[in-house]
């Protein structure tokens, strides 16, 4: 079987990377050195980032037991855990209320640890009810734009996991419940997305869309620009006037709400800036998920948010130090009908695979680390099997402080 | 079970979706490029923002604009854009409402910010609607359709159905009007026969049941379901003999460090418990394979496996994709 040849980009291929023989990746500014963060009482919210399916709830758990067991009274909010992860810290059900995680061994029984998974829609309700008179809260929950925004359209839950951290952390100032919460973020079209949610709803709250939505309830329509009519008429054709009357009714009910919805999204945004926060970058080592931690660091730098590293997960380093060369040049001296040399030989090809993986990894590490000198990084090895029980996490977390 | 995707069929919009992290880009491309054996023309779609395209084809940041990415003997193309919901939104505009000084109206009141960045939901619409658009073109002077199939680079698994199903829930909002009914012929066209989702994943625990949870809600939206497609999967360099030995112990420490003097290689204990190591390490690794393989099997949606490109993906490794994706019985 053949695949359709390629001629048109072909002349385009890159020369194949010069291969790097270093064993472990350059640490320009030194590990990150996990338990001193954890440790300092200083530290207050721990937020882990990065791209989907680099391990980063998995990383937010092992960190918030780790953190419980070393003395801290931690609160991790989940997004959206693999069942089994969230099995693991008693989450059976989803009821959007930190819960106690039971079987916790924690240092001179000082630590606590309490777990909780983000429901967005009920988040949403809450600040609603907690917010808005009961008649209007009633028209806002019935609103069916409001039923849609809440429940079904993707980037709600990066505004709700920023509201719900702002609600976390006043109650950790308020009853010393907590001293630590640490934040898996939402598997977002970008990794972005989290931080941009406080901004986007400022934006949305400043727009002039909106506040042309919601003048027609407060005075006469003289007072709009020429460009009024074309809007509505627009709106109406584009959305059907009833869609418009549903989003203007929303909007108008909702206005109550906007001021303390802003006032909180900036707090939120203002306390993530500040000491007391750290953000962990977690990737694993291939192309795309460095690409993604590259583009974060460059953020978080830029914004001055405070980057305590880069955790990179999975990496497989090989427990033999034979070069990929020598075990395949010996692979080749074997005798291949030979039971037991075969075997061998087979070995040393196994072996010789795993180390070709490592320079691939230790080459994109490099890469991040020339790129991002100033930023503290630890590789931590990957684990045969996914984790699904707190010994488990346990274990990353212990891979996490002493990495590979 | 493996299945070929390319033909018989009558697929033409191919939905690729998957866990982060699983290759989902690089299978999108692949089956792009088996698609376009025989002369056809594909377009190649991405719709995060994410320049994945560009990178997998080696070529510059794609605008929005359609452009080969490659060419496939006997003519076919390979066609990508990179959805951008603003654009996609003004153009709209243009295309169905001659929007003149309306559409810079909407654009100085913050309609088009708000719509593409802010509301919820209305970003998903539209790149949804482009890819209708796309799938649905036809030009020419024969007026047969520009594209012979379209392949979507879609979000990850987790909010595949979600953004599919998005414009059932705007149809279920708007009543009424233009965009209800485009709404409505996108959903046809979604959960039509000429529509089919595959799922990326790989034989790992949470990535397998990340698919069988998107099978799942696919199907409870009557989201046409078309393959699991296993990716990077390792070839192994230990045959059947070489795993019995190793498991039943008849290779050991000594049995090595006997092969590796015959090898020229000096067996220190290190190297030879490294090795030994390794191996048992990689039977483990193949046994949690094994078992995932099992569990897909239990499946009813045809399964294709594609194996790990070990030096990384480039094009080369793509044709090779392409080559198993189109299946055997091809020219």
């Amino acid at each position: 079987m053949t695949g359709p040849n390629r001629t048109g980009a072909a002349s385009r291929r890159q020369p194949a990377p010069r291969v790097v023989r270093a064993r472990t990746a350059a640490l320009a500014a030194g590990p990150l050195d996990v338990d001193a963060l954890l440790d300092d009482s200083q530290t207050h919210i721990i937020v882990c980032c990065g791209s989907g399916g680099v391990g980063k709830t998995t990383a937010s758990a092992a960190l918030a037991l780790r953190a419980a067991e070393r003395g801290r009274r931690v609160c991790v909010l989940t997004i959206d855990p693999a069942r089994r992860l969230a099995q693991s810290m008693g989450l059976s059900q989803l009821d959007n209320t930190p819960r106690p995680v039971g079987g916790t061994r924690s240092l001179r029984g000082q630590g606590s640890l309490d777990a909780m998974m983000l429901d967005m829609k009920r988040t949403f309700d809450e600040v609603v009810v907690a917010h808005a008179s009961p008649a209007k809260a009633q028209q806002i929950l019935t609103n069916p734009f409001y039923l849609a925004l809440s429940s079904s359209f993707a980037g709600t839950q990066e505004y709700m996991a920023m509201e719900k951290l702002g609600q976390l952390h006043a109650e950790s100032v308020g009853s010393g419940r907590w001293d630590l919460i640490v934040v898996d973020t939402p598997p977002s079209r970008s990794a972005m997305d989290f931080l941009d949610a406080p901004e986007r709803l400022s934006s949305l709250l400043d727009g002039r869309f909106i506040r042309l939505l919601l003048t027609p309830t407060r005075g006469p329509a003289r007072i709009f620009s020429s460009g009024f009519g074309a809007i509505t008429s627009t709106m109406s054709k584009l959305l059907g006037a009833q869609v418009l009357a549903d989003v203007q009714t929303f909007v108008a009910a909702f206005d109550t709400l906007f001021g303390g919805f802003r006032q909180r999204a900036e707090a939120t945004y203002e306390r993530l800036k500040a000491r007391g926060t750290a953000f962990v970058v977690v990737a694993t080592p291939e192309p795309d998920a460095l690409r993604e931690a590259a583009y974060f660091v460059e953020r978080l730098t830029r914004e001055q948010m405070p980057l305590a590293g880069l955790v990179v997960n999975r990496v497989d380093p090989p427990a033999a130090s034979l070069t990929a060369e020598e075990a395949l040049a010996g692979a080749g001296r074997l005798d291949g009908a030979d039971p037991a040399q075969a075997a061998v030989a087979a070995l040393l090809r196994l072996h010789a695979d795993r180390m070709r993986l490592q320079d691939r990894e230790a080459h994109l590490q490099r890469r991040f680390a020339a790129a991002h000198p100033s930023v503290p990084s630890i590789a931590v090895p990957a684990l045969p099997s996914d984790v699904h029980d707190l010994d488990g996490l346990r274990r990353v977390g212990e891979l996490l402080s002493t990495g590979v | 079970m493996t299945a070929a995707l390319v033909r018989p069929s009558g697929i033409r919009l191919h939905i690729v979706t998957g866990k982060g992290g699983t290759g989902k880009t690089t299978v999108a491309g692949g089956l792009a490029m088996a698609l376009a054996c025989d002369g056809k023309r594909v377009l190649l779609c991405e719709v995060e923002g994410r320049q994945g395209i560009a990178q997998l084809f080696d070529v510059a940041p794609l605008p929005y604009a359609e452009r080969t990415v490659a060419v496939v003997p006997g003519g076919g193309e390979v066609w990508a854009l990179a959805i951008d919901a603003e654009a996609a939104l003004l153009e709209y505009l243009e295309m169905f409402y001659r929007l003149g000084r309306a559409g810079k109206a909407l654009d100085r009141f913050g309609v088009i910010d708000f719509a593409t960045t802010i509301a919820p939901g209305v970003r998903d619409v539209l790149l949804t609607g482009k890819v209708y658009e796309a799938a649905r073109r036809r030009g020419g002077k024969d007026g047969n359709r520009v594209y012979d199939a379209v392949v979507v680079d879609a979000p990850p698994t987790g909010r595949i159905t979600r953004f599919l199903n998005v414009n059932a829930e705007v149809a279920g909002l708007a009543k009424v009007g233009p965009i209800r009914k485009q709404a409505d012929s996108i959903m046809t066209l979604m959960r039509s026969r000429h529509t089919a989702v595959h799922l990326v994943t790989v034989l790992e625990d949470m990535p397998v049941q990340e698919a069988l949870d998107g099978i799942k809600a696919l199907r409870d939206a009557d989201l046409p379901v078309g393959r699991v497609i296993v990716n990077m999967v390792r070839r192994s360099p230990l045959d059947g003999a070489a795993r019995g030995a190793l498991s039943d112990g008849t290779i050991d420490a000594a049995a090595i460090e006997v092969a590796l003097h015959k090898a020229g290689i000096d067996a220190s204990p290190l190297l030879v418990d490294g090795l030994l190591a390794e191996g048992y390490d990689h039977l483990e690794r193949l046994a949690l394979q094994e078992e995932q393989r099992t569990i897909l099997s239990g499946v009813d949606v045809p399964v294709i496996e594609l194996p790990l490109a070990a030096d990384g993906v480039d094009l080369g490794m793509l044709d090779d994709l392409a080559g198993i994706l189109a299946g055997p019985g091809l020219p």
